[in-house]
């Protein structure tokens, strides 16, 4: 028992969390066919509940799944896993038909009915079972209240409500101006975005993958590998000091991680030239500002040249670099998670002096 | 030769009952018409009453599918009418003050009889960022945020922001450990705000002369709080967005949405 907890808890450290999410992404959009078996759903349903049943018979895990407030993020994890299942099988289902030369489910359904009956009864039904389940949730489990607010007195872990915990836990990557700041702005810049550098006519209407694949692929990565998986993270796995525990290990204040992470100026002056660090910012920073400028200036110009020509063509110049500028943004924070976990790397740009750090 | 009388077999007395009832000139003031049964009434129906009206008179099929919408736009806004007035019950007893504020959430925990009223706020709340996420995910799944849509999107995605900042000021108002600490967690980003937080990178920049135009007790974190900690404030503050200005905001954004959800043609479906 203890064994499989241990393995567990290892499988659930960030690196393979996260790789393990991304993986599943893959798999799915590439065993799409497969994974739209009734079989698959229900076997992932089942294999949850069995999990989470399982875990409830370990104080640990009791303990964090069981906080009030965390509640609603395992009925999150459920309620994802579900729906991500549900939308690519009626996909596939259509994708299908399609391919046969028949048009998608909802052409068939395109028939007018009146609604009232239909829908208003519909209605009524769905909002007597949100008022059960509302009212049975709350008489069965009571709202949260700890001792009275104390300035002085800082609880740790302090967490940011739960929805808010994917963009804490960008922390450990990137400087509160970017994590904080700029990134979410950015989030909220590319959703209202997508509709307007979305080119593609097809799948307007109807569940479908293969006509959307880009589309689909990039926004289930955004929203259930980056966004959701970060909040499950940074909700259960991290502990005191924001250390990774596993689901099933004692949250120790005093574990310790080793903090050895460089700049990438250091290793380039220290360890490449085996020199000290210039003293001018300018001049200490330019490997990484060059790589920034890189990054956003040159890289979206040499994609539309050679790699990504087909899709500056389809969209034209400007669609093309909002929607290649927001992308290379979004896959900034898997690349700063990669290169902290490879190479240790804390700043690509590190100018303390202006709070300035990339 | 006895006449012969036939005699028509009488109503059962709920039947008359009823039929007198929606005689009545108060009746028939409410209801313009009779009960929808007949395609003239299921179309009356729709167009005199007020709250009917934001449907169409009739819809494509898929259109009322849970495979299709899985509900979660119309359970986000049942949602959203629970918390509302959920949230008019808890107001009553709730002052948004330092002293009382988590006094008078005890005593709702105490002294009201059966009281769920905080829990069905609170868990409503989780329950609403959770669907409003699921409702975005169908729109983008079905692509029914393509042309003509594209407007009513961005109404949502506002709302999105907007759900979220709601449930984040009303988690500061129990003033316990959990809310203070989430919300300083929260705010302290405000402080990097490029320019305009004061540990943020260029607001070093914004100076006349020696003097910084932007620090500790002028900065966007301090706009937010008004005051350098969440203090007495950002309670103020939170407890008005939270009550008052967010939720106006939402509620007329949503009357929107509903607007351009029939205006684009009604629930997508293919073209
Ligand atoms: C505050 C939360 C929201 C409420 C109460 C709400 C409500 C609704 C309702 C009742 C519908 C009718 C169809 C359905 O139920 O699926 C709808 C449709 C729609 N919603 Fe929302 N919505 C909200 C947030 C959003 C968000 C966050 C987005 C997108 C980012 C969005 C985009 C749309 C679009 C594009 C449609 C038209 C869909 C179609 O025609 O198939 N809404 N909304």
């Amino acid at each position: 028992m203890d064994a499989i907890k241990d393995f567990v808890d290892l499988l659930a450290n960030p690196q393979v969390f996260f790789g393990a999410t991304f993986g599943a992404l893959i798999l799915i959009v590439w065993k799409r066919e497969a994974f739209a078996s009734n079989r698959w759903g229900w076997g992932l349903m089942g294999f949850l509940g069995v999990f989470f049943l399982f875990g409830l018979f370990d104080e640990n895990f009791q303990l964090i799944i069981g906080k009030p407030d965390n509640v609603p993020i395992v009925a999150l994890i459920f309620l994802l896993v579900f729906f991500t299942w549900f939308a690519i099988r009626e996909g596939v289902r259509n994708d299908r038909r399609i391919a046969a030369g028949e048009p998608p489910i909802e052409k068939d359904e395109e028939d007018r009915v009146w609604t009232w009956p239909d829908l208003v009864y519909t209605e009524l039904i769905a909002l007597v079972v949100c008022t059960v389940i509302i009212i049975v949730w709350s008489i069965g489990l009571e709202a949260p209240l700890e001792q009275p607010a104390n300035n002085a007195n800082t609880p740790n872990p302090s967490k940011a409500p739960w929805y808010f915990l994917g963009l804490q836990e960008m922390l450990v990557y990137f400087d509160p101006w970017l994590a904080g700041v700029v990134l979410p702005s950015l989030i909220i810049v590319g959703l209202m975005a997508i509709p307007y550098v979305d080119k593609n006519p097809k799948g307007n209407g109807y569940y479908t993958f293969t006509e959307r694949k880009a589309e689909i692929t990039i926004f289930l990565f955004g929203f259930v590998v980056l966004w959701s998986s970060l909040i499950v993270l940074g909700t259960f796995l991290r502990g005191p000091n924001w250390n990774f525990f596993g689901p099933f290990e004692f949250w120790d204040i005093h574990k310790l991680e080793p903090l050895t992470n460089v700049q990438l100026s250091e290793s380039i002056w220290v360890y490449g030239f085996g020199r000290a660090l210039p003293e001018h910012w300018f001049i200490r920073e330019i490997f990484g500002l060059a790589l920034v400028g890189f990054y956003i200036g040159v890289l979206p110009v040499a994609l539309a040249w050679k790699g990504l020509t087909k899709y500056y063509e389809m969209l034209g110049p400007t669609r093309y670099y909002v929607s290649v500028l927001l992308f290379l943004m979004m896959l900034s924070l898997p690349i700063k998670m990669l290169s902290r976990w490879v190479f240790n790397l804390k700043y690509i740009v590190s100018i303390p002096e202006f709070f300035f750090n990339i | 030769m006895a006449d012969t009388k036939t005699i028509a077999p009488r109503d059962p007395a709920f039947v008359r009952a009823w039929d007198w009832l929606t005689e009545t000139q108060i009746w028939t003031s409410i209801f313009r018409h009779t009960a929808p049964i007949n395609d003239r009434n299921r179309v009356l129906v729709m167009l005199s009453n007020v709250f009917l009206h934001l449907h169409p008179v009739r819809l494509r099929k898929s259109g009322v599918r849970l495979r299709y919408t899985w509900c979660m736009g119309g359970i986000s806004f049942f949602l959203f009418l629970q918390l509302t007035f959920t949230g008019l019950l808890l107001m009553f007893y709730y002052r948004p003050t330092l002293e009382y504020a988590y006094a008078d959430i005890v005593s709702l925990r105490e002294h009201v009889p059966l009281g769920i009223m905080r829990e069905m706020h609170r868990w409503g709340a989780h329950a609403m960022v959770i669907t409003v996420w699921l409702h975005m995910f169908r729109v983008f799944m079905t692509g029914s945020y393509k042309p003509p849509r594209e407007f009513n999107w961005n109404i949502g995605v506002i709302m999105l922001v907007l759900t979220l900042l709601l449930s984040f000021t009303g988690y500061l108002l129990p003033w316990d450990q959990l809310a203070i600490w989430a919300i300083t967690v929260g705010s302290n980003m405000a402080r990097a705000t490029p320019f305009l937080g004061y540990e943020g990178p260029g607001a070093a920049l914004l100076a006349l002369g020696d003097v910084r135009l932007i620090h500790a007790a002028a900065d966007a974190r301090f706009a937010l709080l008004g005051g350098t900690i969440v203090g007495e404030g950002a309670l103020l503050r939170f407890y008005v967005l939270h009550c008052v200005a967010l939720p106006l905001v939402i509620g007329f954004l949503m009357a929107v949405h509903f607007w351009r959800v029939r205006k684009d043609g009604g629930i997508s479906g293919p073209l």
